[in-house]
C-alpha cells in the first residue's frame, strides 16, 4: 500500500464527507429550527439532480445548470413549506413522518411524469476535466477536489451566515425558543419558509454536484438521505458544526472500511471469504460507529440542545 | 336475401376456423413500473403489449399491474391476480428477489409462469417445476459469457459485484469459466452510487482487465466514475449495464466497451428486424434487451395458444415447450428445465447517427446451457 493510494481514499473520503455535510445541514437546520422531521429532504437532491441536468442538455452549460439546481431546489421547498410543512409544525413527529414520506412518493412519481423513467445524462464541465497530481506520484480528480472546495466554502459561509447575520441571529433565536422570538415581533412564518428553502438549496446543490458523477435517476435520494441521518444523529441533531464533524466522519470511516477491512482480513482469511465477509463488514461499519458514539454521548457529538 | 345470409354464415365460419381456440385468455402482468428500476419494466411492457397487438388476437386480455420492485407488493399482485382475476398464465418480473417471492406460489397453484428476464439459479435447480418457463436465461449466462470472453486477451482481472444473491451468482458465473488469475475480488453495497475507493483499488491492482456486474443506476455511476478517473484498463461486463435504457445516461464513457447478451439490435434475422422496426415505430425508441426477451415471450405464448387451449393445462405446456415460434435470438429452444438453449454474444457500445448502441462482435457460446439443469429432475 502506497502513501499514494492512502491519500487518494483520505481525500476519497473527504469528498464523500463534503457531500454527506450538503445535505445533513439543511436537514439539521430544519429540524433545530422548527423541530420537523423530513423525510423528503432527498426529493430536493433529486429536484436539483434533474433540474441541472435538464437545464445543462438544453443549454450547453453546467454552470447555468448548477445556478437552475439552486433555484429549483429552493422554489421546490419553499413550495412545499407553504402548502403542506407549514401545518406539521405543532402536530407530533409521527405525523411528520407520514406527511414527508408522502411527499416523497409525491417528488418520484411526478418526477417520472415530467421527464420518464429512463435515467438522465450529466457530465461533469470541461473545466473540471483531467487530475492533478499528488504528493507520493498519485493523481486525483480535478472534479472532486472542486467538491471538497464547495463543501469548504459552505461550511465557512454558513458559519458567517449564522454567526454574523441579522438572518443568523434568527434562526438561533428560533431555535432556543420560537415562541419568544414570534412574541417579539419577528415574523416567523417567513423566517421558517427561509430556512427550508435555504435547506432545500443546498441539497438541490450537492445533488447536481453529485449528478455529474452518478446517475440522475428517480429516487436517487432516499440512500443519501439515510447516511444524512446517520450524520446528524452522529454530530448531534440541530447542530451545523456536528454536522459537519459527523459528515467528514462517516465519509472518511466510510471509505477506508471499504479500502483497509479486505486488506487486513485477508491477513487472517482464506482469499475465497475475504471478498464477502469484508463486504458486508465495510458495510456495517459506519452504523457499528454510530453505535459506538450513541453509547457514549446519547445526545451525539455536539448537541445543540442538552 | 338467402345469398346474403349465406355469405355471412361461410363469413363467419372462416372467422371461426381462423382461431381454433377462440376462448378467452387471461394473462397477468406484474412488472416495475414505479421507482429507480422502471425503466426496464415499461420496456417489458411495451414490447409485451406491441406483440399482442399486433397479433390481432382479440381473445387475450391483460391484467397489468407496477409491483414497484418491492417483493411484498408483487406478492399481493399475484394473489389478487390468481385468487380474483383468475389469470390462467403469468409474467413481467424483472428482478430475481421478486421473482423467487411469486413464482414458487403462483406455480404450485397450477397458473403457468413465463419469465421474461429474471433467472435465479434456485428455480433453474432443484426447485425446477413444469408450469415455469425462462424464456430469457438463467442468471450466470451473462457473466459465464463474459469469463469466457475475457480468456482470449486477459490474464488478471479484477472483478467485483454488488453483495446480494445476484452479485455472488454474477462472480461464480463469471469465475466458472475464467481460467486466469483474480487481481482483486469486491463486494460492493446494493444501491451504493459512489465508487472512487474501489476504482482507486482497481488503479493499484495491477489488474489487466476490469469486470463488473452492477446493474441500473450503480453501473452508470460506476461507469462514469471510471471513465472520469482516468484509470485506462478495459473493463468489460454482462449486457444490464449498457442496454439501451441505460446507455444515454452513461454516454461516451461506454464507448467500445465490450459486453455480454443474448441479443442486440443487429443480429441478423427476420423476427429481430421486424421487432426492432415495429418497436421503434410504435415507442420512437430502441428497444432494450428487456423488451427484446419479452418480445419473445409474447410471442411464444401466441404460437402455444394457437396450438393447445389454456385450459388444458398438459397440453399448453407441451406447447409451450416446442418453443415453435420466431425467436428475435435466432434459434431457440428449452432444455429439459424449461430454461433456453441460446447463443450468448459478445457486444461492443459503438455510436450509430449520434445514438449509443450495441453492435455484435462475437460469440461466446453456441447452444448455451445453464449449469443447474441437472440438478432439475422434473416429472
Amino acid at each position: 500500500m502506497s502513501t499514494a493510494l492512502l491519500i487518494e481514499q483520505l481525500l476519497n473520503g473527504l469528498q464523500l464527507g463534503v457531500m454527506l455535510f450538503l445535505m445533513a445541514a439543511g436537514l439539521t437546520l430544519i429540524f433545530g429550527v422548527m423541530g420537523l422531521i423530513n423525510l423528503a429532504h432527498g426529493s430536493f437532491y433529486m429536484a436539483g439532480a434533474f433540474a441541472c441536468a435538464t437545464v445543462a442538455a438544453a443549454t450547453g452549460s453546467f454552470w447555468i445548470g448548477l445556478i437552475a439546481s439552486l433555484i429549483a431546489a429552493a422554489a421546490a421547498g419553499a413550495i412545499v413549506e407553504m402548502a403542506v410543512i407549514r401545518r406539521l409544525y405543532e402536530r407530533d413527529h409521527l405525523d411528520q413522518v407520514l406527511a414527508t414520506f408522502a411527499l416523497i412518493l409525491i417528488f418520484s412519481e411526478g418526477t417520472r411524469w415530467l421527464f420518464g423513467s429512463f435515467p438522465l445524462y450529466l457530465d461533469i464541465p470541461p473545466l473540471l476535466q483531467g487530475a492533478v497530481p499528488l504528493p507520493g506520484g498519485g493523481q486525483y480528480q480535478l472534479y472532486r477536489l472542486a467538491i471538497i472546495g464547495v463543501g469548504i466554502v459552505v461550511a465557512i459561509g454558513l458559519y458567517l451566515l449564522i454567526s454574523r447575520t441579522r438572518l443568523g441571529m434568527r434562526i438561533r433565536a428560533g431555535e432556543s425558543d420560537r415562541e419568544m422570538i414570534a412574541a417579539l415581533g419577528v415574523d416567523i412564518s417567513t423566517l421558517y419558509t427561509v430556512v427550508f428553502a435555504l435547506g432545500a438549496a443546498l441539497a438541490g446543490l450537492a445533488g447536481a454536484l453529485v449528478g455529474a458523477l452518478q446517475s440522475v435517476q428517480v429516487g436517487m435520494g432516499e440512500p443519501v438521505l439515510i447516511l444524512a441521518f446517520v450524520v446528524i444523529v452522529i454530530g448531534g441533531i440541530g447542530s451545523i458544526k456536528g454536522a459537519l464533524f459527523g459528515a467528514v466522519l462517516v465519509g472518511v470511516v466510510d471509505t477506508m472500511g471499504r479500502f483497509l477491512l479486505p486488506q487486513a482480513l485477508s491477513l487472517v482469511l482464506p482469499p475465497s471469504q475475504t471478498a464477502l465477509i469484508s463486504g458486508a463488514l465495510a458495510s456495517m461499519l459506519i452504523y457499528i460507529v454510530m453505535a459506538l458514539i450513541l453509547a457514549f454521548r446519547p445526545t451525539g457529538l455536539f448537541a445543540a440542545q442538552p | 336475401m338467402k345469398n346474403v345470409l349465406a355469405t355471412g354464415l361461410i363469413g363467419l365460419s372462416l372467422a371461426v376456423s381462423g382461431h381454433a381456440y377462440a376462448e378467452p385468455v387471461k394473462i397477468g402482468v406484474i412488472t416495475t413500473l414505479s421507482g429507480g428500476g422502471a425503466g426496464l419494466g415499461i420496456d417489458m411492457r411495451d414490447a409485451f403489449t406491441l406483440a399482442i397487438k399486433q397479433s390481432g388476437n382479440k381473445d387475450i386480455e391483460l391484467v397489468i399491474e407496477d409491483d414497484a420492485q418491492k417483493p411484498e407488493l408483487a406478492v399481493q399482485i399475484a394473489e389478487k391476480m390468481i385468487q380474483s382475476d383468475k389469470v390462467d398464465l403469468m409474467t413481467g418480473i424483472i428482478w430475481s428477489n421478486l421473482a423467487m417471492a411469486v413464482v414458487p406460489n403462483a406455480v404450485a397453484q397450477d397458473v403457468i409462469y413465463l419469465s421474461p428476464n429474471a433467472g435465479p439459479s434456485a428455480l433453474a435447480g432443484a426447485n425446477c417445476h413444469p408450469n415455469y418457463f425462462n424464456v430469457a436465461y438463467q442468471n450466470d449466462n451473462f457473466h459465464e459469457a463474459m469469463g469466457q470472453y475475457a480468456n482470449q486477451d486477459y490474464k488478471n482481472t479484477f472483478i467485483l459485484a454488488p453483495n446480494y444473491p445476484a452479485g455472488k451468482d454474477s462472480l461464480t458465473g463469471f469465475k466458472r469459466f475464467y481460467k486466469g488469475e483474480l487481481a482483486g475480488e469486491v463486494y460492493t453495497q446494493v444501491g451504493q452510487t459512489d465508487y472512487a475507493a474501489e476504482i482507486a483499488q482497481i488503479r493499484a491492482s495491477g489488474a489487466d482487465s476490469v469486470f463488473f456486474f452492477l446493474p441500473g443506476g450503480m453501473g452508470i455511476a460506476f461507469m462514469k466514475q471510471y471513465a472520469q478517473s482516468g484509470v485506462d484498463i478495459p473493463v468489460m461486463g454482462p449486457g444490464f449495464s449498457f442496454s439501451q435504457d441505460v446507455l444515454p445516461a452513461v454516454g461516451d464513457a461506454a464507448l467500445g466497451v465490450k459486453n455480454s447478451a443474448t441479443w442486440a439490435k443487429d443480429l441478423d434475422n427476420e423476427a429481430s428486424k421486424e421487432f426492432v422496426e415495429a418497436f421503434q415505430s410504435e415507442y420512437k425508441r430502441l428497444p432494450s434487451i428487456y423488451a427484446a426477451q419479452s418480445w419473445d415471450t409474447a410471442n411464444l405464448i401466441l404460437s402455444a395458444l394457437s396450438k393447445a387451449s389454456v385450459q388444458d393445462k398438459e397440453a399448453f405446456r407441451a406447447a409451450l415447450k416446442e418453443a415453435d415460434f420466431n425467436s428475435v435470438r435466432g434459434e431457440f429452444k428449452f432444455n429439459t428445465n424449461n430454461h433456453p438453449v441460446q447463443n450468448v454474444y459478445i457486444r461492443e457500445v459503438v455510436k450509430e447517427d449520434n445514438v449509443l448502441t450495441n453492435t455484435i462482435v462475437g460469440t461466446a457460446f453456441e447452444d448455451h446451457k445453464d449449469a443447474y439443469a441437472e440438478q432439475c429432475n422434473m416429472q
